[in-house]
């Protein structure tokens, strides 16, 4: 759907003039960051990252704590300016603006309500701060924020000041105040991190309902690997200041690239081997497993646990003593020890299947990745 | 690593104070006009008190505050703060054991007649005694036809000190035993442990910080009144001036430099309290009851 | 305690059963030493007071040289409460938010006026600004008296009040959220706009409150007042000093008439800031 065509039916033709943003109109934007690095005394906290985002585009910077998804969002708004490296919003050079001429949206993830003030002027809030030439008349500035309120589903709460709203009411606020400055690039920071789960997968929803009628260039912050699948186009993964992988929430989900993606998203389990004569070596024995492009050496097997099935004892299959046995739902979760080291895996079976402990179960992965272990410094 | 061509002389080194501070301008005049407006309205009068109190030559100065008359007035000021001091401590025990470890009606009337003297002025602290005591007061009568002097005398000065300071110990212990609540007492009454015995190894040690900097502030307080002491004291030299009300009348009666002499030992007490609040403060902040509020 | 149990017997909780001892032993004491501390004294004053009836009373308190007196204190109070409402701000601001050498020093000094003795910043406050003072003979020339004024008096009121604001305000405004400010920022607003319209209304309450502290310790100041007033009646005669003499002159009820006039206005003043944190706490919600 193009994005500019669902604008102008949900936002009416502004009168107000220009932004004093240097690429104008409210059309949504691509950006573009370019080797970015961000040091804090001696600390890295991006080492040169690079990325790509379309105009309308939802993109998720996912990772854990330290990865520097926020230091990043942090540089795309404004408040932090990289040590090296280039921001572009719309081929245009976003370091030279400060904040304010960003004109960039963010949602924080404790909201950042002006409690002093009502619903209504917190919205019209960055209206009201524009200068005179740009600053549209108070009957506009509430009409803006009326018609915001009514696309968050918030109609009748112009008056309420934040303190009397719910957690999930004031975050909805916060997007309509962001959304209020018609920003070119959308930023939120692990919006829904302070809210229940319930509300949060409310919230997860709705978010792409308005993302869709919007169509604004969204970026958004989180940990929470679920999130960020269930919403984003492009899923950026992210460890101690690097990305790890770009792509769609399949692509990282079925072909991660790496042993940090591969147990970040969704379950894992891991297994040490060797490859060697084009094969996959668990102890002495070979598995029936294709190797691909694998080269000889140690390497380690992902799995997902449910992504396997039993057989009988066929050779070339993975086999381990059961050593704990879980229920969960209506699947078993079945820790095994593997090996003559006895490495410990976790696989989910089905329930009706019969399992003792201290049996010996076969199995072989449906799908499945090798990883050579580094044999390389850690990276500095 | 860095890209010379691009790193930007605003780049600082600790994160997020990019927009959370004003221009380098603005902050130097702002800090210049709270550095003048401190100095002018508080430094140089402490400075006035030394400078003038040795105005006169240092002979000058150990001969005021040796004098008789003003050795009595520090020894009643130190006697006044020596009875009223501990009694208040006892008060701001009891009251904050009642108050934190209890739950009853009638707890925040409690708690606002507690904070009673901070709103009322010391002359009328002072008055409220002579209106009981005094030769017209209610109990005025009575106390003459027995021979009891409360008022021009020590009793009254104790009395007024004490409405005037008792708050001190209270306010910093009620916070902070609320904040502890009451976990602890009541894991040590399991073990077996007397009330008396819970009070003094379990209570007391959790709260001895703050109540060191109550006691503090208090017998600073305690030693500085001026106001309500002066209502109730008669002004009799030698017997019932205490320190400040010594440096009153040394004042009234022009001899300015033993008047600051004796005043300079007040703010050298000032000066200590000062020391050790900040010392606590800086060491103890988490054992110091939450409240800031003086 | 029987009593607690019958009570609670009826339905009516007193006070909630706890296995925690002491509490009649450490209340009893505590009401005691409030009733003979506090309660009966003040009763007395009220008593006093009453025994002029209320025409009495009211003719007392509006007599010319009592008016003149609560009059001078309190505009006096006034003027050096909202003194220090802006500066205590400003200084306020500036020991939490910049870093300078010195600063930490400075934010110590701050609580001066509540550990100095009032009499010791009274003849001090004099002395600078008497005509032959460090201050008073730099602004003699220039035709302006401060000592034996009500400017002198506000002088000092503000020394006494400073701390009331500062120290009231400082731990808002450490908790006040940077976020807060980068949200503003990013929605348009330049710095100036965002100090005034989103920091300093979070920061009103704390303000309001500091300058009705500092308004009710001024409104009875008199150790750090008398000596630097001219004490001259219907001039600069501060009301606590007429107390005095209406007792030296054994005038019992006229010194109670003031003294409760004088309450009821720290009462007053103490309400207004009751209310304050009501409307705070209604308006930002609980923290």
């Amino acid at each position: 759907m193009d994005a500019r065509v669902l604008n102008e039916v949900n936002y009416p033709a502004t009168s107000w003039g220009p932004p004093q943003t240097v690429s104008g109109g409210d059309n949504p934007v691509d950006v573009s960051v370019e080797n970015v690095v961000r040091t804090f005394g001696v600390t890295p906290a991006l080492h040169g990252v690079s990325l790509e985002i379309e105009s309308g585009e939802l993109v998720a910077l996912l990772g854990p704590s330290g990865s520097g998804k926020t230091t990043l969002l942090r540089i795309l708004a404004g408040l932090d300016i990289p040590t090296a490296g280039r921001v572009l919003f719309g081929g245009e050079d976003a370091l030279k603006l400060t904040v304010q001429q960003r004109n960039v949206g963010l949602v924080f993830q404790n909201y950042a309500l002006f409690r002093h003030l009502t619903v209504l002027d917190n919205i019209g809030f960055g209206l009201r701060v524009r200068p005179w030439s740009r600053r549209p008349s108070r009957k506009e500035i509430r009409r803006r924020a009326l018609e915001l309120l009514d696309l968050v589903q918030l109609s009748g709460l112009e008056k309420r000041y934040p303190s009397q709203l719910s957690g999930g009411q004031r975050q909805r606020v916060a997007f309509a105040r962001a959304l209020a400055i018609e920003p070119r690039v959308l930023l939120l920071d692990e919006p829904f991190g302070a809210l229940d789960a319930k509300v949060r997968r409310d919230l997860r929803r709705w978010l792409l309902e308005i993302h869709n009628k919007t169509g604004h260039t969204t970026v958004f912050v989180t940990h929470d690997q679920e999130e960020a699948l269930e919403l984003a186009d492009r899923v950026v993964v992210m460890s101690e200041g690097r990305i790890e992988q770009i792509g769609t929430p399949d692509q990282v989900y079925d072909a991660p690239n790496s042993p940090f993606v591969f147990s970040f998203i969704g379950e894992s389990s891991v297994l040490p081997v060797r490859v060697e004569q084009g094969k996959i070596w668990l102890d002495e024995s070979p598995l029936d497993l294709p190797v691909g492009d694998t080269p000889n050496g140690p390497a380690k097997l992902f799995l997902r646990p449910h992504d396997v099935e039993v057989v009988d004892h066929a050779p070339g299959a993975i086999s381990g003593v059961v050593s704990v046995l879980r229920r969960h739902a209506g699947l078993r979760r079945v820790d095994l020890e593997v090996g003559a080291e006895r490495n410990r895996i976790e696989i989910e079976l089905p329930a009706d299947l019969s399992l003792n402990l201290a049996r010996t179960v076969a199995f072989r992965p449906r799908r499945f990745r090798l990883y050579p272990v580094a044999s390389q410094p850690p990276r500095s | 690593m860095t890209d010379a061509a691009i790193a930007p002389l605003l780049v600082s080194e600790s994160r997020g104070s990019l927009v959370t501070t004003e221009k380098l301008p603005v902050r130097v005049i702002l800090i210049t006009v709270a550095v003048v407006f401190l100095v002018l309205f508080l430094l140089l009068p402490l400075a006035a008190v030394f400078v003038e109190a040795f105005r006169a030559g240092i002979g000058a100065y150990v001969a005021a505050i040796t004098e008789l008359d003003a050795l009595a007035a520090i020894r009643l000021t130190l006697l006044v703060a020596a009875i009223a001091v501990p009694a208040n401590i006892v008060f701001g025990l009891a009251a904050s054991w009642v108050i934190a470890k209890f739950e009853f009606k009638g707890k925040s009337v409690l708690n606002t007649l507690i904070d009673l003297p901070f709103s009322v002025s010391p002359v009328i602290s002072g008055l409220i005694y002579v209106l009981l005591f005094g030769a017209q007061g209610y109990f005025g009568p009575y106390l003459q036809s027995h021979g009891i002097q409360i008022i021009f005398a020590l009793p009254g000065i104790v009395l007024a000190t004490i409405f005037v300071t008792f708050p001190f110990v209270a306010r910093e212990l009620v916070p902070l035993m609320q904040e502890q609540g009451t976990q602890e007492e009541e894991a040590a009454l399991s073990l077996g442990a007397s009330g008396w015995k819970t009070f003094f190894k379990v209570t007391l040690p959790n709260i001895r910080w703050a109540l060191l900097y109550g006691v503090v502030l208090c017998n600073a307080r305690a030693m500085g009144e001026f106001g309500a002491v002066s209502v109730v004291s008669g002004h009799i030299r030698g017997k019932t001036n205490t320190m400040p009300l010594h440096v009153e009348i040394l004042y009234n009666e022009y001899s300015f430099a033993a008047a600051f002499a004796v005043a300079s030992l007040l703010a050298l007490l000032a000066l200590i309290t000062l020391v050790i609040k900040i010392g606590l403060e800086w060491r103890y902040a988490d054992q110091i009851a939450a409240s800031r509020r003086h | 305690m029987a009593v607690a149990q019958a009570a609670a017997a009826r339905g009516l909780e007193l006070k909630r059963p706890s296995a925690i001892p002491g509490f009649g032993l450490a209340l009893g004491f505590t009401l005691t030493y409030l009733s003979l501390i506090v309660l009966i004294p003040l009763a007395a004053l009220v008593l006093k007071s009453a025994t002029l009836g209320f025409e009495g009373f009211w003719n007392i308190v509006t007599g010319a040289r009592t008016l003149a007196a609560l009059r001078l204190s309190f505009v006096t109070s006034l003027v050096a409460a909202t003194i220090n409402a802006v500066f205590g701000v400003i200084i306020a601001w500036v020991l939490v938010r910049y870093r300078f050498p010195g600063r930490r020093l400075l934010d110590a000094f701050v609580d001066l006026p509540f550990a100095l003795p009032t009499a010791v910043a009274g003849i001090a406050l004099t002395a600078l600004y008497a005509p032959n003072g460090w201050i008073g003979s730099l602004l003699a020339p220039l035709g302006i008296k401060v000592a034996y004024t009500p400017l002198g008096i506000t002088i000092a009121l503000i020394f006494i009040g400073l701390p009331f604001v500062v120290r009231t305000v400082q731990p808002v405004l450490e908790e006040l959220d940077r976020e807060l400010e980068e949200a503003s920022a990013t929605l348009g607003a330049n710095r100036r706009q965002t100090v005034f319209r989103v920091m300093l209304p979070s920061l009103l309450p704390a303000i309001l409150t500091g300058f009705a502290l500092a308004l009710a310790r001024a409104v009875g100041e008199y150790g750090s007042v008398i000596f630097i007033a001219g004490n001259l009646p219907f001039i600069s005669e501060i009301a606590p000093l007429l107390i005095i003499i209406r007792l030296e002159e054994f005038s019992y009820p006229q010194a109670a008439a003031i003294g409760t006039a004088m309450l009821l206005i720290s009462f007053g003043i103490l309400l207004f800031v009751h209310l304050v944190q009501a409307w705070q706490r209604r308006r930002f919600g609980h923290d």
